[in-house]
């Protein structure tokens, strides 16, 4: 019977009937469900590591042991593993290992737009590429096949379109897949003797990769019935030319997409008068056509920004698209902003009143930067706020102290902070780092991480004592604070900043859309005290409103965290 | 057939997921094939966000471009308003009049356009609007809302209220079920 399923949940169906039993990922929007989802099958073994490398790391050491495994992460998150990524490359596997890796064309919850096809180049690595479901889960079995048939991990490429699409699969049993470890020091201790030897049977496996792309039908040609023009292309870009142009062209469509065939490219432009290559982000299918001498037309037309649609290829192919009507009226734009009762808030309405400089970082606190707070300075990438800070403080001598603050969500904190934390210790600059405790992995969608005491499976676990750990790290002055109460909140900031040596201030609060959570109940207004004053509305609460005059509230969005109460000098909330 | 394509536009928080979730079941059962796209991360946090439900014999792409779309499902007026260029002549909007300021309104950076309604009629598109968070919460619960929009859109289709009843049933928990479907039989007879 045929299912409706997400992609990343047909990859997790894939898993469980591939037989992998081991999977360990770090969560980030569009890869977050494929672990959530496998994490659901008794038989597959699933946890959040605290960052991408060690996900990878432990997804290694379980196809070691003989256990089918599989890392899953976002782009970005590839960046963070890419060190065991390339020398895993050389080691190769014993039971099959998949990496999984989800792009973000558009940015729709990213801080870039990299195109991770490229790792697949750049680590020797065969990279599959599925265009809806019913391939996620195909493609997850072949790519299990082809890492024990050709020895090396696999990566497993996914795109929003794909990830967070549901379309039609058919599911089917479990296999078992089991082996047995045995040592074998000149295969897995890469020491410069045993890598040098592994590297020529690295170049070896993809040759003979490149003879697989050739022959086998994950690599599908459609003849078409018009040969004046043709196609190359993979994922999601596949269905868009489907869709202009339906069975009439031929297309080539590339399931892996690392290595690449040399003779089905060569026999299609052959084929036809004009070939292009349509694949979101960087020409990367174009330059290897190229790179075979063959004419072809691809970014110079599609370009390389943001995501393709059916209308854009269209529109770029000289042909007709259907034409809406626009209303002809200025629509205010409609950003994401941080949820009614977000403790978040009370802290960054502190940092911005105090005029403080704020390195930020990834999570959903990366809202503090929007109107009406504008609360922070830079945002990079995972744990950059606490580095960011103590370069910027140590350069300025002096110049910068007591005006700038890290903040950096628990979650990320445990990712990748720790490090930049005990550098500011040991290098000693008089830098202050605000921990933004919500008890969760928020932006992703509510994951369970190290200081929060439970696992993915929802079981008890070891809690992280981030007191504890701030000390250890080397910095002597940490101490908690609630950000719904503003008065100690700010009184907190500005001690810390005051003192010359390196701090850390723990903002603890539940995030307020935990359903453990509890809140008091909708504030209400006294429209006879309201002045019209509008101090309520300087930390930018969906709840909160002015009309004819008064402040209202939003009793449906409004939890009663009382932030805006004590901002009010006249009572009227 | 040919494919139909129906957009559902809110407010991140909405509940837009549950009835892309019940179209994509009652699509499913009667055989077709169907692909549904959504919204996940950042967006998901108040901002505007959009799910495309597409269905037919054969559906390539899994998102509705622009003059594409035979239904747009609207939780708020101003989302309506801000998507009509992907309605296909012809095409349809039904939508809640609730209205939900963002944050430029709230912080008197932009204003609510007035008459909104008025102005998409004007525009020629046609547009079913009704009070779909009263119904919510004459059925029991504002959270119907999504519920009560798809009993609305329930009567441009030929489907059977017993078919609609069957992807509700699968659709949503045990608890809620008599509540959805008084919500969406009270969005129907609106």
């Amino acid at each position: 019977m045929k299912k409706l399923m997400l992609g990343n949940e047909a990859v997790a169906r894939g898993l469980y009937e591939a037989g992998c039993s081991f999977v360990s990922s770090y969560p980030g929007t569009p890869s977050t469900e494929i672990t959530e989802a496998v994490a659901r099958y008794r038989e597959v073994y699933a946890e959040w590591a605290p960052n991408e490398k060690v996900a990878m790391e432990s997804a290694f050491g379980a196809c070691v042991a003989g256990r089918r495994s599989f890392c899953g992460m976002k782009h970005v998150g590839l960046n963070v593993a890419a060190d065991p990524l390339f020398t895993i490359s050389y080691t190769g596997v014993n039971a099959g290992m998949i990496i999984g890796v989800a792009d973000d064309a558009g940015m729709h919850s990213s801080q870039n737009e990299q195109d991770s096809r490229h790792y697949a180049r750049a680590a020797k690595l065969p990279m599959l590429e599925p265009s809806d479901s019913a391939e996620a889960i195909l493609f997850v079995k072949r790519a299990y096949e082809i890492s024990e048939e050709f020895d090396t991990p696999v990566l497993l490429k996914m795109c929003t379109r794909v990830s967070h699409s549901q379309s039609l699969v058919e599911e089917s049993e479990r296999v078992c897949a089991e082996k047995t470890y045995e040592k074998n020091p000149q295969k897995y201790i890469m020491m410069p003797g045993n890598a040098k030897r592994r590297h020529p049977i690295v170049e070896e496996r993809t040759r003979k990769l490149v003879a697989f792309a050739e022959t086998d039908c994950i690599n599908k040609l459609t003849e078409g019935t018009d040969h004046s023009i043709g196609f190359i292309t993979s994922s999601t870009s596949y269905q868009y030319v489907r869709e202009v142009f339906g069975d009439r062209y031929p297309v080539l469509k590339l399931g892996m997409i690392w290595p690449m065939p040399e003779e089905k490219i060569r026999a299609l432009a052959a084929k036809v008068e004009k070939l292009y290559v349509v694949e979101e982000l960087d020409g990367f299918i174009e330059e290897h056509v190229r790179n075979l001498g063959i004419e072809v037309c691809g970014k110079e037309l599609f370009g390389n920004i943001g995501e393709f649609s059916q209308n854009y290829i269209a529109e770029k192919m000289g042909v007709k698209v259907p034409q809406g009507i626009a209303l002809q009226e200025e629509i205010p734009q409609r950003p994401p902003v941080m949820c009614a009762g977000c403790p978040h808030r009370g802290l960054f309405y502190t940092l911005a009143k105090n005029k403080i400089t704020v390195f930020g970082d990834i999570g959903c606190y990366t809202l503090g930067a929007v109107p009406p707070l504008c609360a922070l300075d830079t945002t990079i990438c995972m744990g950059a706020s606490i580095s960011g800070i103590h370069g910027f403080v140590k350069s300025q001598e002096g110049a910068a102290d007591g005006k700038t603050v890290a903040v950096i969500g628990d979650s990320t904190f445990m990712h990748s902070g720790m490090t930049g934390l005990v550098n500011i210790a040991y290098n000693a600059s008089n830098a202050t780092v605000i921990i933004l405790d919500n008890s969760i992995t928020g932006m992703t969608g509510h994951q369970q991480n190290p200081t929060t005491g439970m696992n993915l499976k929802g079981d008890p676990a070891a809690k992280v004592d981030l007191e504890a750990l701030c000390r250890a790290c080397g910095i002597a002055r940490v101490r908690v604070v609630d950000p719904y109460d503003l008065a100690q909140t700010e009184a907190a900031v500005r001690e810390e900043l005051a003192v010359a040596e390196p701090s850390v201030i723990i903002s603890r609060r539940p995030c307020a859309l935990l359903k453990t959570v509890k809140h008091p109940g909708p504030i209400q207004v006294n429209a006879d005290k309201c002045r019209s004053c509008k101090a309520c509305m300087k930390i930018g609460c969906p709840a909160i409103s002015m009309k004819d005059g008064k402040a209202v509230i939003d009793n449906t969005l409004c939890t009663g965290c009382g932030v805006c109460t004590q901002l009010c000098k006249f009572g009227a909330l | 057939m040919e494919t139909k394509n129906i957009m559902i536009v809110g407010v991140g928080g909405q509940g837009s997921l549950l009835a892309s979730k019940l179209l994509g079941r009652l699509f499913l059962t009667k055989g077709y094939d169907v692909k549904v796209s959504e919204v996940h991360g950042m967006s998901q946090r108040g901002g505007s966000v959009v799910t495309y439900v597409r269905f037919g014999d054969e559906v390539f792409s899994p998102v509705i471009d622009k003059g594409e779309a035979d239904f747009i499902v609207s939780f708020e007026l101003l989302e309506a308003a801000r998507w009509t260029e992907y309605l296909k002549k012809g095409g349809k909007i039904v939508a809640a009049t609730q209205k939900i300021n963002p944050m430029p309104v709230i912080i008197g950076a932009a204003s609510y356009p007035e008459a909104l309604e008025e102005k998409i009629c004007a525009a020629g598109i046609e547009l079913d609007a009704f009070d779909a968070l009263k119904i919510a919460e004459e059925a029991g619960s504002s959270k119907a809302v999504n519920i009560a929009l798809m009993g609305r859109l329930s009567k441009y289709f030929d489907f059977t209220v017993e078919e609609w009843m069957c992807a509700i049933e699968e659709s949503v928990p045990q608890k809620f079920l008599e509540l959805n479907k008084k919500a969406f039989m009270l969005g129907r007879r609106a």
